[in-house]
């Protein structure tokens, strides 16, 4: 399990990759809320698509930062689940709060809008 | 004929993966489907969780255990009639109060830990059949029913 980070403007792209379960979900959690007080990112991506293992641990790190996000004012967004995970997220109906992009560069296009984003990368 | 697999092991979160992975390897020989090997890796890995965490971490602080007397889960796996899988898992644990409401989707004992709540749940969705038995202060059995999409003629 790994997790790699990326900042893009106020966003802070989580790169989740490995098997995500109960055993891995701490040091991924605190990897994430750490990286986003070092950085001060106001929005975040759960990007899952190097995400080879999943169980309902990830349905809480989701739902867990979306609540923390929501406190500060910050939004989230998932991308790259396979269909596998998909399955796994909307039996939570973690989409219904959350919502997901095909992949990180539409995330960023969500967060932080189009123009925005090409103008200043 | 009855294939079985017979396995204990220390009720450790580090052995999750190992559980998951032996459940996979057994059920190798019977040319299972890319997504039925998830669902079964998935629904094992929530119950050996829910004996880390609920059947043994109340009593001994999870992952923290007195002494190096670390208490086990087991779990045996079980193939007949060409196709059915039995997955028991089984802790000796403080056992659950109240089944039925530990099964609803979204129910948690730990909110503060970010228990998502869904791993009944989980179980229910990706095996054919589930029970639960339990008894407080003795421990819990989860048995999971799985049918394997076994093409005809083979």
């Amino acid at each position: 399990m790994e997790v790699v980070f990326e900042v893009k403007q106020d966003v802070l792209i989580a790169h989740i990759k490995g098997e995500l379960d109960h055993h891995n979900a701490a040091p991924i959690r605190n990897g994430i809320d750490r990286s986003m007080k070092v950085f001060q990112c106001r929005d975040l991506i759960l990007d899952l698509e190097g995400v080879e293992f999943m169980d309902s641990s990830g349905i809480g790190i989701a739902l867990g930062r979306y609540k923390k996000l929501s406190k500060s004012g910050g939004r989230i967004c998932i991308s790259g689940c396979s269909a596998y995970i998909e399955k796994l997220l909307d039996m939570a109906g973690v989409f219904s709060i959350i919502p997901k992009e095909v992949d990180v560069q539409s995330a960023l296009c969500l967060l932080i809008g189009e123009e925005q984003l090409y103008m200043e990368v | 004929m009855r294939n079985v697999l017979k396995m204990e092991f220390s009720a450790l979160a580090e052995n999750e993966a190992f559980a998951r992975a032996a459940a996979a390897a057994f059920v190798m020989p019977f040319d299972p489907t890319v997504e039925e090997l998830t669902e079964i890796k998935t629904a094992v890995s929530e119950a050996v969780s829910n004996c880390v965490i609920h059947g043994y971490g109340v009593l001994c602080g999870e992952g923290n255990f007195a002494g190096n007397e670390v208490p086990t889960i087991v779990m045996e796996c079980a193939l007949e009639k060409g196709n059915r899988l039995t997955i028991k898992i089984e802790d000796k644990g403080v056992g659950i109060d109240d089944i039925d409401q530990a099964m609803e989707p979204l129910f948690t004992t730990g909110d503060d830990e970010e228990r998502s709540g869904m791993g009944f749940t989980v179980m229910q969705s990706f095996m054919d059949r589930l029970k639960v038995r339990s008894v407080k202060g003795e421990g819990t059995t989860v048995i999971m029913t799985k049918y394997l999409d076994v093409p005809d003629g083979i």
